[in-house]
């Protein structure tokens, strides 16, 4: 699919940068002139797949986030949260409503829940030890011009 | 991010403003348990009108306060949240657990 625009934007897992990516998909979606409803649904899911990659991806060790916002045809935003953290053995379950591995962090297991319910589609791809990669597209509705 | 807590004969307001989310519920979270234990109001609301956003954390965050003011004899209140952060309390089933105002 053509990309018309594209910001990738690398960082290390420390939990200051949940905020520094969600400023860099704010920035970048200036040009796509999202509703304020559109701009909070995108800037929290991706908090949430980055918060993922913090505690759950690189919970052992440190390693780098990659983000990538796309910009597609018929006002289509893609972003991408990948991680080389330890994986997850079973995606199914991780995406259930309330499941989590992290409860004295008091994790309330609704990530994946947010980003299904604040995004038009998502994908998770994730094996042990490779790390996982989320896929979320959004259509913004037509307005403006 | 700011909190700012008043307390009045056991009822108390704790006025959050800026955004919750991973990073910075920690802190918050430490600050509201230690005044939680050490005052032990009968009732606390945590008003969430100055909050700019809010991702799961915040979920996390208010049900671990409602467990511990339970625990301390008490009674917590969600007020104010944009309709934004009422969508994500929603998600969260939250309105069956503490009253949102």
């Amino acid at each position: 699919m053509e990309i018309l625009n594209e910001i990738k934007f690398i960082m290390p897992s420390l939990s200051v940068n949940e905020g520094a990516a969600r400023a860099v998909v704010s920035s970048f979606l200036i040009q796509a002139d999202p509703t304020v409803e559109e701009l909070s649904d995108i800037r929290t899911a991706v908090s949430e797949a980055v918060t993922n990659a913090v505690v759950h991806g690189y919970r052992r060790q440190k390693g780098n986030i990659e983000l990538t916002v796309r910009l597609l045809p018929d006002r289509v935003i893609y972003i991408k949260v990948r991680d080389k953290g330890c994986g997850i053995a079973d995606v199914e379950q991780a995406m259930e409503p309330l499941f989590t591995t992290a409860p004295e962090e008091e994790r309330s297991g609704l990530g994946f829940s947010v980003m299904q319910s604040f995004m038009d589609r998502l994908t998770v791809r994730s094996a042990p030890g490779k790390g996982t990669t989320v896929i979320m597209r959004k259509r913004l509705s037509a307005h403006g011009d | 991010m700011n909190i700012d807590i008043k307390n009045e004969n056991g009822a108390a307001i704790a006025r959050l403003s800026g955004e919750i989310d991973h990073h910075n519920a920690k802190e918050l979270r430490a600050e509201l348990d230690r005044f939680i234990v050490t005052a032990q109001p009968r009732e606390l609301a945590i008003d969430f009108g100055g909050i700019t956003f809010m991702d799961s954390s915040g979920i996390g965050l208010i049900m671990g306060r409602s467990k511990l003011m339970k625990e301390c004899g008490g009674r917590l209140e969600v007020r104010n949240p944009q309709p934004y952060i009422r969508r994500v309390l929603k998600l969260a089933g939250l309105e069956r657990i503490v009253r949102i105002r």
